[in-house]
Order: C-alpha cells, then structure tokens, then sequence
C-alpha cells in the first residue's frame, strides 16, 4: 500500500505501523484521548457511576431491541403470536425478551438514582442547566419508550393498560382527542396502533434519545463532572479509575437483571388481546403505578387534575430546579421537593400494591389472567391459524366455559362453591346444584342420598326438594348392607351413563356392579324405570338413558322444559338454547368444561 | 499515555486490566443473547410433507403434454399452521397407463418459476433463459441451470395421482433437499 504519512522509515510493530496509518487519516487517537482522559476531580467515585451506567444500559436495549425486533410481526393476528414465538420457540427468545424487559426497569431505578444524585450534588446549577434540561428530555423519552414497549406484545395486559394511557392523552384539553386518534391510528386499536407504536418504540424515540445523549455527553464534557465536595483525595482518570468503577456498577445491575430474567424464565406474555373480553387485572407497569393510585384520589370531573394538572405541575417543578435553585434557599427547597415527591410516589406505589393483595377479586382476576396465559401458550403450541391465537381461546372450553358459566349459571348454580372464577357467591344467591363433577360418581353419590340430597349442594334450593325423587329416596334409604351395595351399584350405573372419560377406566374395572346397578334400574316395579324412561323401559322424564353424557347435557341445558328433562316441572331453570341466550357452541364449551373434557392440540407448530 | 497519569503504574495495570475484563463481560450478554435468536433459523429442519394428492388421471391429456398444478397442502410457517393452502406447484405428465412424470415448476438454477411452451415442447425459465426438455432434462448445453428440473416422487392410486412434494436447494448440480 503506497502510504503517503511520514510513517515509513518509522521503527515499530506492523501493529503500531497500522495504528499510526489510521491515526493520521482519522485522528481516532486524539478522540480516544478526549474520550478516556478526562479529569475527575477528587478521584473516582461510586457516586458518578449512574450516567455510564444509564448508558450502558441504552446500548444494551439498543442491541437486544433490535434483535426483537427482527423477530417481532406488528398486527393484531401476528403480534402476540411473533412475541410467544420468540419466548417459546426460539433459541434463547426468553432470554432475549427477559433482559430486554427487566433492563427496562432496571433504567427505570437507574435514572432516579442519576435525578437524585445531580440534584443533591447540585449539579444543575449554573453553568450546567441546559445539560440538566435535556436529562429531564430523556427522562419523558424514556419512559415514553417504556409506555409504547407494554402495548407490542398486544397482550391483556398490554392492551387495557395501553387503553387507559392513551384514553387519558384523550383527555388532555385542545388537542387531546385529536393526538389520542393520531397516536392510536384510529378511533379503535388495531393493525395501525401496532405499527405505529412499534415505528415509535423502535425508530422515533431511540433516534431522538441518542441526539440528546449526544448533547447531554457533549455539554457534559464541556463542563467536566459536578465533584462532591469535600473531594476525597487527588485527581484520577476517567480511564481506567471511573471506569473501572462504571463497569463494575452496571456488572451488578446486569447480575440483579439477570437474576430476575432466569427467575421469571423471561418476560411475562399474558393471554392474547381480547377487546370483548374483560381485564380486571389490568396495571400498568410498578413504576407507573404511583400514577395509576393518584388517579384514584381525584374522583369524577377532578380527574383531569390527577391525571394531568398535578404530574405536569411536578415536571415543570423539576425542570425550573435550575432557576430555582439561585434563590437563597432554592437549593434546600429543591432536595425538599425531591423528598417529598419520592416518598409520595413511595407511599402511592405502597398503597396501589397493598390495595391489590387484598382485593379478592384482583387476586380471582390475576389467578385467571396467569391460566388463560399458560392456556394460550398451551394453544398456540399446536399452531396457530391465520385468524390469529385469539379465536383459539374464544373456542376454547377449558378457559370459556367458566367464564359462561359465570355469566349465565352462577346466579343460581355453583362450581365448587364458587363462580367459576373463582369468585365467591352471595350464600342467598344459592339454589341450583353445585356443578363441580357433575355426572361423577361422587356426586351422584351424594345426589342419591336421602340427607345430601336437600343441602344446597344439590336441591336444596330448588322446587325438587318436596318433589318425588327426594321423597323416594326418604323412603327407600338403604337398611342393610345388601341394599346399600345396591345403591351404590346404582350410583355406578347412572354416573357411567355419564360417560366421563376421566372414569372410563373405571367403568370398564367395574363393568359387573354397573350391570347389576343397570339392572335395578330397568326395573319397573322397584327401580328407577318404576317412573324415569331408562333405554327401552320406564316412562317419565327426566329420562336417564345417557344421563349427564355431554349429549344429554348439552340438550338440557338447551331446552331443560323438554319432555325428555323435566317439562312442566322444571323449576327456574331457562332455556339456553332456544331462549337463544347462548349459542350451541358456547353450551358446548360450558359443558365440555364443567365435564373437564377440553380439546387440547399436540404440540407441533414448527418444532425444530 | 503515562503524562496523565499520577497514580503508581503497579496499581494502575491491574485497574486497566479488570476494567477491560469486566467491561468485556458485560458487553458480550446482549449480542449473545440476540445472536442465539437471530441463528434460531439454522436449527429448524424444513418439514418433510407425505403424499399429497396433486389431481386426478382422467384430467391429464393422453398425449404426455404437462399440466401444471398447485399443490395444497397444511403450510408451517412460524407460529401459523394453516390447512390446504398453496406450497408450490408441479408440472405432470402422463407417461403410460397409469404412470406419471412429476416435476416441481421451480428453475434448479436461482428458482425462478419456470413456464411451459407448447411451441417448443418444453420448459423455458424466464430469468435466466434456462431450456429444459419435456422430461425435464437440459435441453440447451449454453443453460446456465446445473441440473435439470427437480423430478419428484410420484404415484397412481385409484386414479389419483399423488405427490411427495419437496423443493431443492438451488444452483448446485446435486439433488439436495432443503
């Protein structure tokens, strides 16, 4: 190479032969130089760590980021279904997701650290305020960052949090409406909410945030560093003494970080977005949370002061600390006002936290977020249609059956003592059966006792209760221990008419008590078929061939009047099916349910 | 380097060194992290598809001219698993009775899709200007495809004819699946 510098006759290594070439054309030597050397009054300190830290860890959202998002599909049928394929499918996704996430909040804590230490060193000061305004920038463009990063996964969680930011720009006066709809691409969330979030999330707000780091450094290294006085000892280096010091700070956050990624096997994907469905356990981010508990103490048409008035008051407090810190006691009014507004925010966050742990119905609701979540996992992993993984769980019984049952049989009937949700019932809202294991053998068990039979777990609640079969079963309570294996023969025979496949094995292990059970039923005179249609004997309803099998439910819960069910001595019961209150699909769903028989798919979407 | 330097040179080597060690350390977790994910790719082998029915005897002309059909099989892509949608397309010919020629439509060369001429008799890509004969064999030397089209496993059952459908990699003069 014909090198034109004064380099040639030079002693030296190649190496430092190719370094002095490249200096020459670049100068990279010089801005090592301005880069590493510069001064720190008093030595290094563990106190001057959080702006490299911050950095650092910018750098690292900046890759793991990017990386994403080469993996990551923004539309309301692929966003969710991208972001379970990098936590579930791919080499290391979890990994990925989790530091991207807990890094994430790990900056959080790290940019109040750098607040706090800046405004106790008082280091906005004069001649140092611009610098101190553009962190206060990167402070909004950071959490902005982390506002749209909730929304992409376009999960629950992620899309009612997301509803209620954007709902409160929608609030804000002028052009509030006008920036929710720009933001949100429409009057709905949708494909144009994703795209848009995403251009913002990873192209528009990064880009700003590293022109205003470079400001911040810029203005920085025209100022020098803020030393705390009193200064501990002599000068130092930036290289290698701060460093040293820098490098091992972010070590230990990247350690804490770790430590939860590995712990929470990546970042939470809760179930896919579902705008029909509701989400009691919506919050935002931990760190958002002293907002979302503020809003609470700012009730009906005060909200705006809450949601607006107030959190803006306090950012123009912060961004005036420069100015107001010339006053004669301006400094000691600003760490006042540092105090007061950490511990508020301490307090609020304490508070929101402590009013959910003793919500029930947060904690039902929370309980039911984490298994839809597992569930649509547990879905997608047979894959997914085009249609997306949501009209997977909307066809799913196992997580819509209870939600049915819920809404349209819990007012009279019970699963397990509870709504389906998990959700206590009112004690006098009681009157229908409880339907855990309904058809089982336990349950028909206590069903054909003379006692259990009036406790509210079965008809006690009903009209049934002085009706016939709870006067046979007074009359004909078993007397000896021959009559009592009958009756259990019976109990048998009628819960394997159930047909439940949790006890085909043991119906086949029993086929001989079955038969017997089978037989006093048929008979006319003593058994069941004295009054019940039972196969080809017996002439009253409700019939019990094929009672409680998921054919014979489905067409009770249907239509309970019809002839074959109880007619005209139905009690309350409606009639689902041809009320048209649910559709086929959801008595489907609600029985296949209650029969704990869900379909769920082998896992096969492109395993490797 | 040493002018700015005050504090004793022992002291100052071992600073230095764990400042790069550690800095090192902490700097490898992220791309690692994103490089595993971005590689992900390599790991997954294409699947491999059974006998997908393509069309039926009676449709194919008697005299051996080639049809060219789509092929509609389940379609793994990511996360989505979709049924009976196009995968490719194949050229068949009927060659006796019940014997048939089947030839993915896709160029060996850079994977062009490759159109049939009945003027000529044969195949002819777009691209590259690649001819190949009604077997599917080069039929110009100055082709600058390596191999001739990719026959695939064919059968005849009950009039039906049926495809083991596979793509090959491209531009190599040895059959490969992908």
């Amino acid at each position: 190479m014909a090198d034109t510098s004064n380099s040639p006759s030079e002693p030296g290594s190649k190496l430092q032969q190719a370094e002095r070439w490249l200096d020459n054309r670049t100068g990279f030597k010089g801005l090592l130089h301005e880069v590493l050397f510069e001064n720190v009054p008093g030595g290094s300190r563990w106190r001057y760590v959080w702006g490299s830290t911050l950095s650092f860890f910018f750098v690292v959202q900046v890759i793991t980021g990017t990386f994403l998002w080469m993996s990551y599909s923004p539309s309301t049928q692929s966003a969710w279904e991208s972001v379970y394929f990098i936590q579930h499918q791919m080499w290391g996704g979890w990994f990925l997701r989790g530091l991207h996430h807990f890094v994430a909040q790990a900056m959080t804590v790290l940019l109040v650290l750098h607040l706090m230490q800046v405004i106790i060193d008082g280091a906005y000061k004069a001649p140092r305020e611009v610098n101190y305004w553009f962190g206060v920038v990167l402070l909004l463009l950071i959490l902005a960052l982390s506002l749209t990063g909730y929304l992409l996964p376009w999960d629950q969680n992620g899309y009612w949090s997301t509803a209620v930011s954007t709902n409160l720009v929608g609030m804000s006066p002028i052009v509030g409406q006008a920036a929710q709809t720009v933001v949100v691409g429409g009057a709905n969330y949708g494909h144009q909410t994703l795209s848009r979030f995403l251009a913002l999330h990873a192209g528009v707000i990064p880009g700003v945030i590293i022109l205003f780091i470079v400001g911040h450094v810029y203005l920085f290294r025209r100022h020098g560093i803020t030393p705390a006085k009193p200064l501990k000892g002599p000068d130092e280096g930036f290289w290698p003494e701060q460093i040293l010091k820098d490098v091992v700070a972010c070590l230990a956050v990247l350690l804490v970080v770790l430590f939860f990624v590995v712990r929470e096997h990546g970042a939470p994907l809760g179930a896919p977005a579902d705008p029909a469905e509701q989400f009691s356990a919506a919050r935002p981010e931990w760190y958002f949370l002293f907002l979302f508990q503020m809003l609470k103490y700012f009730p009906g048409k005060t909200e705006i002061i809450g949601a607006i008035i107030l959190p803006t008051l306090l950012l123009l407090t912060l961004a005036a600390m420069p100015i107001i810190g010339k006053w004669r006691l301006g400094h000691r009014f600003n760490l006042g006002f540092m105090g007061v507004m950490l511990g508020g925010v301490v307090l609020l966050t304490w508070q929101a936290m402590a009013a959910d742990k003793n919500d029930v119905e947060f904690q039902a609701a929370k309980a039911t977020a984490k298994r839809d979540a597992a569930r649509a996992v547990e879905l997608a992993n047979g894959g997914v249609p085009i249609t997306g993984a949501l009209s997977l769980m909307r066809d799913d019984a196992y997580t819509r059956g209870p939600r049915i049952f819920s809404q349209n049989c819990s007012s009279c009937h019970r699963f397990d003592g509870h709504d389906g949700l998990g959700s206590p019932l009112p004690k006098d809202s009681i009157s229908g059966s409880d339907l855990k294991g309904f058809g089982s053998r336990e349950w028909v068990r206590g069903f054909l006792h003379a006692d259990t039979i009036l406790t509210s777990r079965y008809w006690g609640g009903t009209i049934h209760a002085e009706g016939d079969m709870a006067m046979w079963l007074a009359d004909h309570a078993p007397e000896d221990e021959d009559e009592q294996a009958m009756r259990e023969n019976v109990v048998l025979a009628l819960s394997y008419q159930a047909k439940l496949r949790s006890q085909s094995a043991l119906d086949v292990r029993d086929s001989a008590r079955i038969a017997s059970g089978i037989a006093f039923m048929r008979n006319t005179s003593s058994g069941c078929a004295e009054c019940h249609k039972f196969q080809d004997v017996g002439t009253d309803s409700p019939e019990l061939t094929d009672w409680g099998s998921r054919e014979w439910t489905i067409a009770f819960v249907a239509d309970p009047t019809h002839p074959r069910f109880f007619g005209r001595d139905n009690d309350r019961m409606p009639s689902f099916g041809t009320e048209k209150t649910l559709s086929q699909r959801e008595i489907e769903m609600v029985v296949d349910w209650l029969r704990g028989e869900w379909h769920t798919p082998k896992a096969t979407a492109a395993k490797p | 380097m040493s002018e700015t330097q005050k504090a004793p040179d022992r002291r100052n080597f071992v600073t230095k060194v764990a400042s790069i060690v550690v800095g090192g350390l902490i700097s490898v977790v992220a791309p690692v992290a994103g490089l595993l994910t971005f590689l992900d790719p390599l790991r997954r082998k294409s699947d491999t598809r059974g006998l997908v029915r393509i069309t039926s005897l009676a449709s194919l002309p008697e005299n051996g001219e080639p049809r060219k059909f789509p092929v509609l099989d389940t379609l793994v892509d990511a996360w989505n698993k979709t049924e009976n949608v196009p995968v490719g397309s194949v050229y068949v010919q009927k060659t006796g009775p019940d014997t048939v020629r089947v030839l993915n439509s896709v160029c060996p060369h850079l994977g062009c899709s490759v159109g049939y001429r009945a003027t000529t008799q044969g195949y002819f890509c777009p691209c590259h200007k690649s001819a190949f004969a009604i077997d599917g064999s080069i039929a110009d030397p100055k082709s600058p495809s390596p191999r001739a089209m990719d026959e695939l496993t064919a059968e005849v059952r009950d009039g039906e004819v049926w495809v083991r459908f596979q793509n090959f990699r491209k531009g190599s003069p040895d059959k490969i699946a992908v």
